[in-house]
């Protein structure tokens, strides 16, 4: 009988009944060929591949992420509930060592979600792999994490979550910003002043193949992950860089996910976009299973896979080494590049426009953020929509210091609740959401 | 007339209904090595005084198949698996004349890679040389497209007796299972047909012409005939008879849990407002998974007869069984001595239970009247354990539409019913353990016979349409039909209760009351670019497992 080397826990929901909307890529039929192909293959017949049901987080697994308007109902549907509900069996699968890790495979995705949710953008209302994370973190006092997204997009969600959040290392592998959505993501995106070089970026160049990709997690990836010594290792296992997928440029395969998935050697993996439902997604995620739970994946290969076709131009790997090169040598100086960013004036501050691409909705956010030695920073993020509503936002990070903590308060509590439709404070020193309304 | 026979590990147990009833039971003693004569014995003491002509038919659940698996005592077949793209197919080897040949079908059924001639031809020859002579053909996806199997088929046409194609075995995907259940089919096929040709031919020398039906896993029955093609399908059918005898008396509204106290054994089910729940994988025996349908069954090692020990100070009671009870001559403290020892029941020879007993008190450092009490006690709690295990697997099962996690229907048995030998000694104790109602089957200690007489006859269907490529077909019936790119759900439907009623009728079913039913039902659109190109639907439909009371003249007066 076949026999998996690491337990592995799986939770596929693949939400046959939601859509965005019927034509929409995220649709019913998404994940259909993936379950076809799952249950054809008889994975969770091995012995060590155990399926999991998904659980169902609560509005406070969510508000310890987000601020949400003008509540985390009113942006959710039941799908995101499961779908970040199954991200969380799993974490909590790990955690409890009833496996060794896990893969969950649910949709809707969610790495385009901010800390701040007006709506759906990206295809992504909540950010599931944060959901997860806090609530791991709140739960199991799980400090040091990190998050290698392989999406082909750029993980700006995750990122904007995780921009203050010394103790969170998020690293986005993804097709070149100026070629593709969300139009981020670009090496010299580092962080907040109170964590650079926790958040870093290697965008590759249209058309990278297997050789490039996997250059990317041996060169770059994996000796900064070796440095930063996680706890826990999240997988944002995003599956459009497949050569098949209709709306990228890359042409990585089943086979080198497969790899990946084994060189990354994640703890959890979560599942986020992927659009080649049927010559790929099937492929890709049994290569993915196999290779977490150690598995002989040499047999797994798409039907339409040429790899004379899919070769990678010399001018893609000389540009793919010098991001890498690049990349690690701002992960080597962060602690320089810190200095220099904090010594200019008004670093604390930030002003951007966000567009909410599936909704259509632009928010203006001005955001003030107290420098601090010692935590992460209190955050006042001041939020506009151009529907018409107005946040007031106020964060106290997990570890923050009584400074910072008592700066969030003021500013939470002088608000001047008759600008705002909203003003609230995640507090997670306590594990709070607290709502002041005008 | 109907007669019900139900032969177990130790006993056949076989009941003549009538128009008044139960009419005549009898228990013989099972000879493992000679079922036939066990059969035959059972039949012929049952009907002793009967005209053979009032018999209307004879329904048998036996271990026959059951027990050359579980033994490992199958003749050599030959198995031909064409893989394709994923897991290595010869990790899933079945036996020793396992061939892994080239060739491939994707998920929605569109050929990768062909089948070759040679290398089949290859295979034959091979297989002929080595005197197999029953095979079984297995591809990835068949149930998708079966092309390549019928096509590896008729390389081998007239080389063999007899050919198993995987996608007349079941309409489910699971290859590996697939694989598995063509192989015990092709396996059982020698044993199962020899058998009941016998059993028919010995019947018929005594002027008896009787169809047979046998009972399957899924607590319907077949006609023999009908199950030439399918044996495999009567594996594991004892478990199915003893629930199906219980569930006149399960709540018509509500969840009841059916257990069967036998000797080495208690084995679990439930049912939902009178109907037994279904395994959606199928069953698995003795280390296999297959795609054999079959009741949700689960077996634990604690029955009477199981050897009771004391061990680092705690108490153990089976999994095995070294024989009968200290009380009826066996070796061990077994929880029937318990019983015997408290005088609930006064069968057997009491003394040498207290005997027997007498270590295993003084170990617990207790009086043998405490020790039985401890060890009845813990017997049962043991048992309420398992069943609430069992409850709680089936309420983890996932679900894959947000609808279904809404609607998040948990399973909560209300009422315990118990059959089997020992079946009213255990029920006070376990009713007085449990929140549960317990009631004792009535005519418990048959009423597995009972079941196997009563039950229907079943089958199921699987439709899959796909109206881009415009085909619509269910493997295991053979049919196959190209249809219109307005085919839907509701034609889908119709398509598959049409095929499910013509598949009943054939297999012994009354045509006037088939109580049918859709179990699966999907539909997706196929979205191509940003255009719908198709529909991709699924359907599923089954002869509801249940009894024939409803409108057969002889049950009906039984329930």
């Amino acid at each position: 009988m076949l026999k998996a080397k690491h337990k592995t826990g799986l939770v596929f929901f693949p939400a046959f009944d939601w859509a965005i909307d019927p034509t929409h890529p995220e649709r019913e039929e998404r994940l259909l060929y993936t379950q076809d192909q799952v249950v054809e293959e008889g994975l969770l017949d091995i012995e060590g591949l155990v399926e999991f049901k998904p659980e169902l987080v609560t509005t406070a697994d969510v508000e310890r992420v987000h601020f949400c308007l003008p509540d985390p109902q009113a942006v959710m549907t039941e799908s995101h509930f499961i779908s970040a509900g199954g991200a969380a069996t799993i974490g909590r699968a790990v955690m409890e060592g009833a496996v060794n890790k896990g893969f969950a495979l649910v949709r809707p995705p969610g790495h385009h979600a901010m800390r701040v949710v007006h709506g759906a953008r990206g295809f992504c209302n909540v950010n599931i792999e944060a959901i997860m994370i806090e609530l791991l973190r709140q739960a199991y006092n799980v400090d040091r994490v990190a998050i290698v997204d392989t999406d082909c997009h750029h993980g700006d969600g995750t990122q904007d979550i995780y921009w203050h959040d010394p103790d969170t290392l998020f690293i986005s592998i993804h097709q070149d910003g100026r070629t593709l959505y969300p139009g981020s993501g670009f090496p010299n995106e580092l962080g907040g002043p109170n964590a650079i070089g926790t958040t870093l970026n290697i965008p590759l160049p249209p058309h990278t193949s297997e050789e490039g990709f996997l250059y990317a997690i041996e060169h770059a990836v994996l000796p900064i992950l070796e440095d930063f010594k996680p706890q826990l290792i999240i997988n944002s296992a995003g599956q459009d860089n497949h050569f098949s997928d209709p709306i990228t440029n890359m042409n990585f395969t089943a086979h080198g996910y497969a790899e990946l998935t084994r060189m990354l050697n994640a703890d959890i993996a979560v599942l986020e976009g992927g659009y080649a439902i049927e010559g790929a997604l099937p492929y890709v995620n049994l290569g993915i299973i196999l290779a977490m739970a150690g598995m002989d994946y040499s047999h797994v290969q798409e039907p339409s896979y040429d790899p004379d076709r899919l070769r990678q131009s010399a001018s893609v790997t000389t540009t793919i080494a010098k991001i890498c090169q690049l990349v690690r040598a701002y992960w080597d100086q962060r602690g320089a590049i810190a200095r220099e960013v904090r010594a200019k004036p008004g670093c604390h501050e930030r002003s951007r426009q966000i567009f909410y691409d599936t909704d259509g909705i632009h928010e203006t956010q001005d955001e003030t953020l107290a420098l601090c030695e010692d935590c992460g920073g209190a955050l006042r993020i001041d939020s506009r929509s151009d529907r018409g509503r107005r946040l007031l936002a106020v964060h106290i990070p997990r570890k923050a210091c009584p400074r910072c903590e008592s700066k969030a308060r003021e500013w939470f509590e002088q608000a001047d609740t008759k600008q705002f439709n909203l003003v609230a404070l995640q507090d997670r020193t306590t594990d709070t959401y607290t709502v002041r309304s005008g | 007339m109907i007669v019900g026979l139900d032969v177990g590990g130790t006993h056949a147990d076989v009941v003549l209904l009538g128009n008044a009833g139960v009419m005549n039971e009898v228990k013989v003693p099972t000879d493992p090595d000679d079922l036939f004569q066990t059969v035959l014995s059972a039949l012929d003491q049952i009907t002793a005084d009967i005209d053979p002509h009032r018999i209307e038919r004879m329904v048998m659940s036996t271990t026959l198949t059951t027990n050359a698996i579980i033994q490992r005592k199958l003749p050599a077949v030959g198995m031909i698996v064409a893989g394709g793209p994923g897991i290595n197919p010869e990790l899933y080897r079945t036996n020793e004349h396992y061939a892994c040949i080239g060739g491939s079908i994707d998920h929605r059924g569109r050929e990768v890679k062909p089948i070759e001639a040679a290398e089949v031809a290859a295979v034959r020859e091979k297989f002929k040389a080595a005197g197999i002579r029953n095979v079984g053909v297995v591809t990835k996806f068949s149930t998708r497209n079966p092309a390549q199997e019928l096509a590896i088929a008729r390389h081998l046409e007239g080389a063999f007796d007899k050919i198993f194609l995987g996608h007349r075995i079941s309409g489910n995907l699971s290859f590996p299972r697939r694989i598995v259940t063509t192989h015990l089919n092709a396996a059982v096929y020698p044993i199962h047909r020899q058998f009941f040709k016998a059993v028919q031919k010995t019947l018929l020398q005594k002027g008896w012409e009787v169809p047979i039906r046998i009972l399957k896993a899924d607590g319907g029955n077949t006609s023999f005939e009908a199950s030439i093609d399918y044996p495999a399908q009567t594996i594991f059918s004892g478990p199915a008879a003893s629930v199906m005898g219980s569930i006149a008396f399960g709540p018509e509204n509500g969840e009841a849990l059916v257990m069967d106290i036998g000797g080495t054994t208690t084995d679990m089910a439930v049912l939902i407002n009178q109907v037994p729940l279904l395994d959606p994988l199928g069953v698995e025996l003795g280390g296999h998974k297959t795609l054999i349908r079959a009741l949700k069954t689960h077996s634990i090692g604690i029955g009477g007869d199981s050897a009771v020990r004391f061990e680092d100070g705690r108490l153990q009671v089976g999994p095995h069984r070294d024989g009968p009870a200290l009380a009826h001559g066996g070796p061990t403290p077994t929880p029937t001595d318990a019983l015997v020892i408290m005088g609930k029941t006064h069968r057997g020879d009491r003394d040498r239970a207290v005997q027997g007993f007498g270590t295993l008190a003084a170990a617990m450092g207790v009086s043998v009247e405490s020790a039985a009490a401890e060890v009845f006690e813990h017997t049962c709690r043991l048992i309420l354990a398992e069943a609430d295990d069992m409850i709680a697997r089936i309420n983890r099962q996932p679900v894959y539409t947000v609808h279904e996690m809404q609607a998040g229907d948990k399973v909560a048995p209300t009422t315990i019913l118990v059959l089997g030998g020992p079946a009213p000694l255990f029920a006070e104790k376990l009713e007085s353990l449990s929140s549960c109602k317990v009631g004792v089957v009535p005519r418990w200690a048959v009423a597995n016979a009972i079941g196997a007489a009563l039950a229907r006859t079943t089958c199921e269907v699987v439709l899959y349409a796909d109206t881009e490529q415009q085909v619509a077909f269910a493997p295991e019936e053979d049919f196959q039909q190209t249809v219109e790119r307005s085919f839907e759900r509701q034609d889908a439907r119709r398509m598959a209760l049409d095929l499910l009623e013509g598949k009943a009728i054939e297999r012994g079913a009354n045509a006037e009351h088939l109580e049918m039913e859709i179990t699966e039902d999907l539909e997706f659109n196929m979205v191509r670019g940003f255009a719908t190109t198709g529909k991709n639907v699924r359907i599923r439909a089954q002869v509801k497992p249940g009894l024939i009371h409803d409108y057969d003249p002889v049950a009906g007066r039984l329930m």
